[in-house]
């Protein structure tokens, strides 16, 4: 198998992928960026939480313009994990709103995509929806 | 009250294409428009405030073609709030006591310009390689959500109708558009002034779902000028500039106070909210004073959230409050008569002033078609993404 990196260092992968936060340990306030300090109560102390792979979709939007080299169209969304808001794309799902509903359970999928010049392989990740449509 | 402070004059250009006129040209004829309106001249100003988000240009280009006096310009950008900015900052200046008269010029060139925000995915690199504070490998624009404003403001309309669990379904953002197309046929300054039926807005191109293309705010050209006073000079004018003058009775400006998932999704709400409960405190009048209100519609689903955040209708009742009509222009508290962001247009960096203007227009009695009858008190409020909010309310003066 070639040498795999996540597409962002906040998505850990191997045996059962799943996100991880910079958790302030003073207030508990959760961030997925690098961080110089808490933006809800300064505190510059953070541990890492792993954040559950299953969650609710809050809102999405069904993205038919974006950028070029975008492939539309997606499913842009907000997926509230255990009161943890993530951002990510609902995926394996019909683009349209009679297939995607606000309230509905997703859970965490990955997926490659793409490889560099070295044979490296990208991976990505997404919610997709628990029931099978 | 000796410390107040009122716009003594103030325009707007139309709002569209300007193929003829540079960014100079706008906010010279706004600047200059609005010296006029007020009967005082560029060497009356104490200080000057200018935003020009997206060109690039400063106040002092424009003080070059309408006098170099030798005041400060304070050259501002705070995203779509930039004109908000600006004006504010002419209003600081006179209540610190520094100046008794100061102006405020937004201007934009925009005409033509294709989504805004986003990042572009380039070929994959030829190497992998984490970069940026989420240590992404590549732009994660439409790979972990979208960027793009249409996208970022639909979700925010849908987030309403999920937390309020009310029907804010594609139609219902569809009838808000509607509603301020059909307003904006009244208003010969704004970019489009087409009446669309319902089918033909929820027809129309989708950008990203329920935002089609007329929900959107129409990119174009414009600019916006406002002259402020203190009080204590406004005396010392004419009966008729004291008489056209408009109080400021409350100029806010706030940034989004943290809550959990305004790092994940831009939260409007928040920082609408702060800024409208410091508005009315320093304003002393509530929202049923007001007789119209200009909110910031850059999407049809940006309107619905704002008119709970301004507390014009119940807590998650703003469905109900739109689908009695309280919005439209013969409604108990008509929302963007102007047409709003939607059809009038939203040249970044003029908004924040434009939107004033079409306030002082009703307070004044001057809107002409449009005029809402007998309007004493109205509020301009403004989103600036990242994330500001600008709120200033305005009353009729008593003379």
């Amino acid at each position: 198998m070639s040498k795999q990196v996540p597409l962002v260092d906040y998505l850990v992968l191997g045996d059962s992928p799943h996100l991880v936060a910079n958790e302030c340990t003073k207030c508990g306030a959760r961030f997925f960026d690098r961080r110089s300090a808490c933006a809800s109560c300064s505190g510059t102390d953070f541990k890492k939480v792993d954040i559950g792979t299953e969650g609710t979709l809050r809102t999405f939007s069904i993205v038919s313009m974006a950028a070029p080299g975008i492939a539309v169209p997606f499913v842009a969304s907000i997926i509230d994990v255990d009161g943890t808001s993530v951002r990510a794309n609902v995926v394996n799902v019909t683009p349209d709103p009679e297939h995607v509903k606000l309230g509905m359970k997703v859970k965490l999928t990955t997926f490659p995509i793409g490889q560099d010049a070295e044979g490296t392989e990208a991976i990505g990740f997404g919610f997709e929806p628990v029931e099978v449509q | 009250m000796s410390d107040a402070v009122w716009i003594l004059g103030i325009t707007m250009t139309k709002f569209g294409k300007h193929t003829d006129k540079d960014i100079a040209d706008l906010a010279s004829e706004a600047a200059l428009g609005a010296l006029v309106d007020g009967g005082v001249t560029m060497g009356e100003m104490g200080i000057m405030a200018f935003g020009n988000l997206m060109g690039g240009v400063s106040g002092q280009v424009v003080q070059k073609q309408i006098g170099q006096t030798g005041i400060p310009v304070y050259n501002v950008s705070n995203a779509c709030a930039t004109g908000a900015t600006a004006l504010r900052t002419v209003i600081m200046a006179i209540k610190a006591g520094e100046v008794d008269m100061g102006l405020a010029v937004g201007v934009e060139k925009l005409a033509g310009a294709g989504l805004l925000a986003g990042g572009t995915v380039g070929a994959t690199p030829d190497v992998w390689e984490p970069s940026g504070r989420f240590g992404a490998v590549t732009p994660v624009d439409g790979r972990i959500g979208t960027e793009t404003m249409p996208g970022v403001f639909a979700q925010i309309g849908q987030e309403y109708a999920y937390e309020h669990n009310v029907e804010a379904d594609f139609k219902l953002f569809a009838q808000i558009s509607e509603k301020n197309h059909a307003h904006s046929a009244l208003n010969p300054l704004a970019s489009y002034q087409k009446r669309f039926t319902l089918d033909e807005i929820m027809n129309d191109m989708m950008i990203a779902y329920p935002n089609t293309r007329p929900m959107c705010s129409a990119n174009c050209d414009g600019a916006a000028a406002a002259v402020v006073v203190s009080d204590a000079k406004l005396k010392t004018l004419s009966l008729e500039q004291q008489r056209r003058a408009v109080k400021v009775s409350a100029s806010i400006l706030t940034t989004d106070p943290y809550e959990e998932a305004c790092q994940v999704l831009p939260n409007v709400n928040t920082v609408t909210r702060l800024a409208a409960a410091q508005a009315y405190e320093q304003a002393g009048i509530g929202p049923s004073d007001l007789d119209l209100v200009e909110l910031h519609d850059c999407f049809a689903t940006a309107e619905l959230v704002h008119y709970d955040n301004l507390g014009l209708c119940e807590p998650g009742g703003a469905v109900d409050f739109f689908k009695s009509g309280a919005t439209w222009r013969d409604g108990s508290t008509p929302v963007n008569v102007s047409g709003g962001l939607e059809s009038k247009g939203h040249p970044i960096a003029a908004t924040g002033i434009a939107n004033i203007w079409e306030i002082c227009h009703h307070l004044r009695g001057e809107a002409g078609e449009r005029q809402i009858e007998g309007a004493k008190a109205g509020l301009a409020h403004v989103i600036g993404l990242g994330s500001s909010c600008g709120v200033h309310i305005l009353e009729k003066s008593g003379l």
